[in-house]
């Protein structure tokens, strides 16, 4: 009874093992030749085009809303003109990684585990392992670079539409000044921020593509093996990337000291 | 000129489930060997396990010198050079026509210029019948044809052990027929050891050289085909007559008290054993026996109305 019991509490620790090594099999294919660069561009193609509309679309709003909240309460500190200060700060720390992430694992992930699930129950893996050629080189590590390359660009995208949605909403419906938004950009926000931004970006690409390969790549039991495997891939890569997130965070706030106004 | 493969004391369970245990067999190079069992004994898994997809917990699988069981993934990729494997559903990639899946192989492993390539896919699938399909998709062809584009693809590198899990699952008995007697006319011209899944009875009696039974997580029997076809062993006798009388139940095996009732139950005598396949030029492939030759070496009489043509045996 104990032994069942230990076993069971247990299995996570040997699942996320199992991740890890998976991860670093993906770490040296990378260094494997020949790259297969007509699937990393395919792939790109395909992950940019199911993400780049519906990230937009939700970028929008979250510059939309931190405008809203912020605005209430700067007015009454009578500090108007650090609107658009604390919007960007807003959308190019936090609100672009997470909404990145948000579409990336939701829209790329779960797009790849998928394709990686029905190729793996039609037997099409086994039939690549058994001419010689490793999955991992020829299929995931092209997913994997592009998705961190799209989440890179995407990244960019929800912070420029963010900023803009924000100075939309500031201007138009709050009755802010145009001139204070725009000037007030670099009062707190500074580059390093971009930086992490971007770094952030990276890393929720290669977390969300490597839990999707290797969800679809283990998916057994028919089709809805590969239902269960997508579902599981998107929760699994969600919480991971909300901790890493926090992590980066934290990290950036210890190397980058906030710049005061 | 076809490779052998030797297997010693194979074992595999998947956590506390035996799969099978204790499996030792030497499946002879060029020789068509067929390995049966009832539904859910692993036969799958074996075959997987034999080109190194799965790896056994005991045991070893010889192939020229290599244990396959117990080898660097490294060595396991160039040995699965070897091999061409036919999968259930033909396993071909869904997003290749079947002249880029069949092509495949060749444009990954070796140097030969499109030209080359081309004559080499047209040739092989000229031999499965499937010119003018080229530019299908896997998605838009019946299971026979992907079945057919999956053999194409397995022989292109010109193997020494071809593996065929279930050629004959969901065909109807005339593609059975053609696809059976495809498999004897490639083993006539390339030489190759093959190794045949299934559980369909008749291409086991009628296609290969040995025969093997794995049943209740062991290897039952393995031996000449006329030494099965012949043989008196319940388990066999059962399996390859496809009769309800006998050790193997409805769920794994029968328990005491079903045993017991049928115990004085007259067993149907065994049928006759079918001739073998021919390869179609007439001409005898290099493992071909003698039909009876077994029979007659091992002081074993024949059931009456063996070894006969189908028309023949009509006649009687």
């Amino acid at each position: 009874m104990s032994s069942i019991t230990s076993a069971r509490v247990l299995r996570p620790v040997g699942t996320a093992g199992k991740l890890f090594a998976f991860a670093l099999d993906v770490g040296r294919g990378l260094f494997r030749r020949p790259f297969q660069w007509r699937e990393f561009l395919q792939q790109s193609w395909f992950i940019a085009s199911v993400t780049i509309i519906p990230t937009a679309l939700v970028a929008i709003p979250f510059g939309a809303v931190i405008a809203l909240q912020v605005g209430g309460l700067i007015q009454q500190f009578g500090a108007q003109s650090f609107t658009g200060s604390a919007a960007v700060l807003a959308v190019v720390r936090e609100a672009g990684p997470i909404a990145t992430s948000l579409l990336i694992a939701g829209a790329g992930g779960s797009a790849i585990a998928a394709d990686l699930g029905a190729r793996k129950i039609r037997e099409e893996l086994d039939a690549m392992m058994v001419l010689g050629i490793d999955p991992i080189q020829r299929l995931v590590v092209p997913r994997v670079l592009a998705c961190m390359f799209v989440a890179v660009f995407l990244n960019g995208l929800v912070s420029v539409v963010g900023v803009l949605g924000g100075y939309v909403f500031n201007v138009v419906l709050q009755d802010g000044t145009p001139g204070s938004y725009l000037a007030s950009f670099t009062a707190l926000a500074q580059l390093p921020d971009v930086w992490q931004g971007l770094a952030k970006a990276l890393v929720f690409g290669l977390i969300a593509a490597i839990v999707a390969s290797y969800k679809g790549m283990n998916a057994g039991g028919g089709p809805k093996g590969v239902g269960d495997a997508v579902n599981e891939s998107v929760v699994i890569t969600f919480i991971l990337l909300f901790v890493a997130n926090f992590v980066m965070s934290a990290i950036y706030f210890q190397l980058v000291p906030p710049k005061t106004g | 000129m076809g490779v052998e493969i030797k297997v010693e004391h194979l074992t595999k369970s998947f956590g506390k489930q035996l799969i099978w245990g204790d499996v030792t067999l030497t499946i002879p190079a060029g020789e068509i060997c067929v390995m049966l069992g009832p539904s859910g004994t692993g036969k799958s898994v074996f075959l997987k396990t034999l080109i190194g997809l799965i790896k056994p917990d005991e045991g070893n699988i010889w192939i020229e010198g290599l244990d396959i069981a117990n080898c660097s993934e490294k060595d396991l990729y160039e040995v699965r050079k070897l091999f061409g494997v036919l999968f259930q559903d033909g396993a071909m990639f869904g997003s290749m026509t079947l002249y880029d899946n069949v092509a495949f192989p060749l444009r990954e492993h070796t140097k030969k210029s499109e030209s080359e390539v081309h004559n080499i896919v047209m040739e092989k699938m000229d031999l499965v019948g499937l010119v003018g399909a080229e530019d299908k998709l896997p998605g838009e062809i019946s299971g026979g044809m992907r079945k057919r584009a999956g053999l194409a693809r397995a022989l292109v590198l010109d193997p020494e052990i071809v593996l065929f899990d279930e050629p004959d699952s969901g065909l109807d008995p005339v593609r059975t027929a053609f696809l059976n007697q495809l498999i004897v006319d490639l083993n006539a011209q390339i030489d190759a050891t093959f190794l045949i899944v299934t559980h369909d009875i008749n291409t086991a009696r009628t296609v290969p050289d040995n025969i093997g039974l794995l049943y209740h997580k062991h290897l039952a029997m393995f031996g000449p085909r006329e030494m099965l076809l012949s043989s008196e062993e319940p388990v066999v006798r059962q399996f390859l007559n496809a009769q309800r009388v006998g050790p193997i139940g409805m769920s794994e095996e029968k328990d005491a008290d079903e045993l017991e009732a049928e115990k004085d139950q007259e067993l149907p005598p065994l049928p006759p054993i079918p001739l073998q396949i021919e390869p179609t030029n007439g001409k005898p492939r290099r493992s071909q026996r003698e039909p009876g030759a077994w029979c007659r070496e091992n002081g074993v009489t024949p059931p009456p109305g063996s070894f006969q043509d189908a028309t023949a045996a009509a006649a009687v």
